[in-house]
């Protein structure tokens, strides 16, 4: 078993977009999925909203997760089902049953929230599109809707970009930190590009080797330090 | 038409066949052997299938024309078979469904669970649907009801296995994805797993209905109801014009059912 985390201790403050640079392999997605228990911590503690998110069981952690929007690499949509059904999948943040699983089925309200919820990634034209005839960044922004949907109150994203064309991933990213600021929900991002960090985050923390190595506030970061130690973490 | 500097290489030196080594040698010879010796052993010889081939060309001779003297009686009995083999199948198919979902890879509940669901879909799928339909003929009685819980009973098995395994084989992203946001496990199952295995789905659906279709033919023969009893009647009285009306129904049922479940393989795949 490989060690991907040493020791990590970190604080973020509910109220800011946080990014966390780092090189592959430096310990940045895995370290966010520990957040949610999508990976289990082999030792130490992870605490959020003030509750030992190791302790959690069952529905316990379903609650929490609840209130935890994701957003991944991939965008990881059904892909034979529409936009719509997809985004309606995220009301299952607070709800279970039937109701939940078709946008044919969902209850009026749902639906037309997973449809404002469509219309604020700008895609509501695209509604009952099958999401595997969507562009990637379509399906990105199809997926940040799904994530709007679960009505989070803190948003982790693990390089929403990185499948994407540079152009697309930008624009992914203004999405991203538009919705985030208008609607004042914090956001932990994870990024590999340098600019991304600057630009769209408060505070910067860097990993390397699974160890934190930079903490900055973003508008007080040294391009030139962030720029080595974006260039170390590359080789 | 113009050439330049064309260059043609025959290769040479180049084995066509690799020299088998010595194990894979040894293999291909007991293969061979094999063969032979189950050919032998069952008593199939040139000699007595020309000895045959006269008696099957005067029953065949016997079979035309086809009687038509008893055909509502056969389409009554063959609509009777489609009832048995569209029912069975249905059911099979939707146990079949939920013994899948309890013995998939990490869908199951539990590896306990699991374990037991593959074992008895394993039990399901060895013992074959003729001995299901004996065990049902003498459980419940003689007609369609036995045949009906056997081909139900054969399509959990065969089913069950590859329901199972067109879950396991799904996109493991969307199941992540929900999970992260909370949604239970029967939610996962519904809005992710079923639909991404859905085409898989269909496909083994309708293949196990025309599987049914035939399959419910050979159950009557034990009293499994259907249009197998008609047959198996027509035989024991060498009503061979009989036996040609009922083969041709079965024949044209058979046709209808496999071009109705392409037709509707290629609408909803």
């Amino acid at each position: 078993m490989k060690r991907v985390l040493h020791g990590v201790d970190l604080d973020i403050e509910m109220s800011a977009a946080v990014s966390l640079i780092g090189g592959n392999g430096s310990g940045k997605s895995t370290l966010l999925r520990c957040l949610v228990r999508l990976i289990e911590p082999t030792s130490g503690s992870v605490h959020l909203y003030g509750q030992d998110v190791g302790s959690l069981r069952g529905r316990a952690l379903g609650r929490l997760r609840s209130r935890v929007g994701f957003v991944f690499q991939r965008h990881n949509l059904v892909p034979r089902l529409a936009a719509l059904t997809n985004v309606v999948h995220g009301v299952q943040a607070r709800r279970h049953g039937p109701r939940t699983w078709l946008q044919t089925l969902a209850a009026s309200d749902d639906r037309d929230e997973a449809y404002s919820c469509l219309e604020a990634v700008g895609l509501g034209d695209q509604a009952l599109q099958r999401v595997d005839s969507l562009s990637g960044g379509q399906s990105q922004r199809v997926a940040i809707a799904r994530m709007l949907m679960q009505r989070p109150d803190i948003i982790l994203a693990d390089e929403p970009d990185a499948s994407l064309d540079p152009r697309t991933g930008r624009e992914v990213m203004e999405l991203l930190n538009e919705l985030t600021r208008s609607r004042g929900i914090p956001i932990v991002i994870v990024s590999h590009r340098m600019e991304h960090a600057r630009r769209y985050s408060d505070r910067i923390v860097g990993l390397s080797g699974g160890r934190i190595v930079l903490d900055t506030p973003a508008r007080q970061s040294d391009p030139e330090a962030l720029a080595s130690f974006f260039e170390e973490a590359q080789q | 038409m113009t050439f330049q500097g064309v260059q043609v290489r025959k290769v040479d030196g180049v084995p066509r066949f690799k020299a088998p080594g010595a194990i894979s040698f040894i293999v291909t010879v007991l293969a061979i052997t094999l063969v032979v010796w189950a050919i032998s052993g069952v008593g199939l010889s040139a000699e007595r299938l020309s000895r045959g081939l006269p008696a099957l060309g005067g029953i065949l001779g016997r079979m035309f024309p086809p009687d038509l003297e008893r055909l509502p009686q056969i389409l009554w009995s063959l609509m009777v078979t489609f009832q048995m083999a569209l029912a069975g199948a249905v059911l099979g198919l939707i146990l079949a469904f939920t013994l899948a979902v309890l013995a998939a890879d990490g869908i199951s509940p539990h590896p306990l669970v699991k374990h037991a669901a593959r074992s008895l879909i394993a039990l399901f799928r060895t013992v074959p649907d003729l001995v299901w339909a004996l065990l049902f003929v003498i459980t419940v009685g003689l007609g369609p009801p036995a045949g009906v819980l056997a081909i139900m009973v054969d399509k959990i098995g065969f089913a069950g296995r590859f329901f199972a395994e067109a879950m396991e084989e799904t996109d493991k992203g969307p199941r992540e994805a929900l999970s992260a946001l909370g949604a239970t496990r029967t939610g996962i199952i519904f809005s992710a797993i079923v639909p991404m295995a859905m085409p898989s789905f269909i496909a083994t659906s309708l293949f196990s209905l025309e599987k049914a279709v035939r399959g419910s033919v050979i159950l009557g023969l034990v009293g499994a109801g259907g249009i197998g009893v008609e047959l198996k009647v027509a035989f024991d009285l060498f009503a061979y014009s009989t036996v040609a009306t009922i083969i041709i129904c079965i024949f044209l049922l058979v046709l209808i059912v496999e071009q109705v479940s392409n037709w509707v393989r290629r609408k909803l795949i």
